[in-house]
């Protein structure tokens, strides 16, 4: 009895101990200086309007979303979350793509090997590469119909014309993206299908050849070809979609949210 | 005559009352008034006569200005309301009164008076109006984190037991065949099996780009609704029939040589 006792006093003084280590560390100039004033791992969160509020005003969240939308604008019904699953595909691509980066050298005598090591001897490396591939397909997939759904809802009626043009600039760089990592691996599936990939835009009106040759970093695929698609997969063609979804994002706050309802 | 809120007539006649009481119960050294002048006022100051005679004044004259000169002030300023309210004694009082005090100021140097009212409605347009909205969080945040959580979920599942492609190292002198593009190109590769290169491969599809870039500029119709955009759906629907049939047609009833095949009798020839 006595030691249970004691023994409860014993876990009270450690959980006021911890308490107070929790305040020190909230009362910190370290903490206060990364969380915001009202940022709720300042003051914690209770339910209330205002501190749904401060959830996005004070958090990094409020360059993506305003702090409140329309009551329609969040059923699943409307949008059936595609443009969001397209824009965190794209994240989780990025992070499964830094990964298989680690282990890849895009030269002609090294890529297939690579990918090779990659699914055998790399922890994890199979499942990651198999996510990078799947969620690609599903990336292309999900732009695609989100395009379909925009139509639809005519949901590109003004003040969002603009928006549209830069979703039909978004939805060419996604294919673009995909089909410049189909070649990386560097097998006879990678070779073929851009050879009747870029066989098909050789056929450009007067400057079919110069488009091919730019294209292809020569007059035929080859290692200067996968060293051009690898910059251009992992690296260029990010950077300009990147810019365009913010603008995209952007726009669709300043336009007044989602669109709708019918 | 303009409209007068009710609330604003309801502080009009408060204040008065308010300064009557006071001066009835401050002016006791204040010369009495004849009580006969107004009694209205005097019942609701409940002083007894105590008001100061510049007050009584200037009310009669108001009351007066209201019973007798409410035409001439339509006629002239049209938006001029007076605070006061013309009561069933002014008419009495008009009838008895002859000349008006000056009403530059009152006793205590009150110049102020309600003139006009104006409503919000005629001099803002207010163009927002009040929708119904929700909390970002929770009502949207947590959608979005369970769809991308299901989507992760399920891309690991399926990564789990079903395997990326990994063919033979590439080959420059050995053709696959069929030789197939990535499947989302493979409804341009169909087109290619029909018509010349440089309009299926180059034309119909930057066409088909440009086109649906410039949808919103094309249809001019501003509604949204689907009963009211029968032509644009159709337009759409034809259209993404037309990709999805060749991609499909592309995809599995094309074999070796890009030749025609059904994929029940002659098997898949599709790799993503």
């Amino acid at each position: 009895m006595a030691r249970a006792l004691e023994r409860k006093s014993r876990s009270e003084a450690l959980a006021e101990r911890l308490s107070k280590l929790g305040e020190t560390i909230q009362g910190s100039q370290a903490w206060n200086s990364i969380f915001r004033p009202g940022s709720i791992f300042r003051k914690g969160y209770t339910d209330s309007p205002r501190n749904r509020s401060y959830v996005i005003m004070n958090s990094v969240l409020y360059h993506l979303h305003p702090v409140k939308v329309k009551r329609h604008a969040v059923k699943v019904s409307y949008t059936l979350c595609l443009g969001g699953l397209s824009f965190f595909l794209f994240i989780l691509l990025t992070v499964t793509g830094i990964f298989l980066m680690f282990f890849y050298r895009p030269t002609a005598a090294q890529a297939w090997d690579d990918i090779y090591n990659l699914q055998t001897a790399v922890t994890f490396g199979l499942l990651v590469r198999n996510m990078h591939r799947w969620a690609a397909h599903l990336m292309v997939l999900a732009v695609f119909l989100h395009m379909a759904r925009i139509f639809y809802h005519g949901a590109y009626k003004p003040p969002r014309e603009f928006n549209w043009v830069i979703g039909v600039i978004l939805l060419t760089l996604t294919l673009l993206l995909s089909f410049t990592g189909y070649l990386l691996p560097w097998d006879q599936l990678a070779l073929w299908a851009v050879t009747v990939g870029t066989n098909m835009m050789g056929y450009t009106p007067v400057f079919g050849s110069q488009v091919r040759f730019v294209l292809l970093g020569g007059v035929e695929i080859g290692t200067d070809t996968l060293l051009r698609w690898y910059v251009l997969h992992v690296l260029m063609l990010p950077f300009v979609t990147v810019i365009f979804m913010a603008v995209h994002f952007w726009r669709v706050r300043k336009d007044g949210g989602i669109s709708g309802p019918l | 005559m303009t409209e007068i809120p009710e609330h604003l007539l309801k502080r009009a006649q408060e204040a008065k009352a308010k300064a009557a009481a006071k001066a009835g119960g401050a002016g006791g050294d204040a010369a009495p008034a004849p009580a006969a002048a107004a009694p209205a006022d005097a019942g609701e100051a409940g002083g007894g006569g105590k008001i100061p005679a510049a007050l009584l004044a200037r009310s009669k004259a108001a009351r007066e200005k209201a019973a007798g000169g409410a035409p001439e002030g339509e006629g002239g300023g049209g938006g001029v309301a007076t605070a006061e309210r013309p009561s069933a004694g002014a008419t009495v009082a008009a009838a008895t009164a002859t000349q008006a005090p000056p009403l530059a100021t009152g006793p205590e140097g009150h110049t102020q008076r309600l003139l006009t009212v104006v409503k919000a409605g005629s001099i803002q347009d207010v163009k927002a109006r009040p929708t119904d909205k929700v909390h970002t969080w929770p009502h949207l945040l947590v959608g979005e984190f369970v769809a991308s959580l299901a989507v992760t979920a399920f891309l690991l599942v399926f990564s789990a037991f079903v395997n990326a492609p990994l063919l033979t190292l590439a080959n420059f002198n050995l053709t696959p065949n069929p030789s197939k593009a990535p499947w989302y190109f493979l409804g341009l590769q169909e087109l290619l099996a029909l018509f010349h290169p440089m309009v299926a491969g180059v034309t119909i599809p930057g066409i088909g780009m440009f086109a649906l870039m410039l949808a919103p500029y094309t249809d001019r119709n501003p509604s949204n609704r689907p009963e009211d955009r029968k032509f644009a759906i159709c337009l759409f629907t034809v259209f993404l029939m037309f990709w999805a049939v060749l991609t499909l047609m592309g995809s599995f009833f094309r074999g070796p040589g890009f030749n025609f095949v059904f994929p029940w009798t002659d098997g898949l020839f599709f790799e993503l």
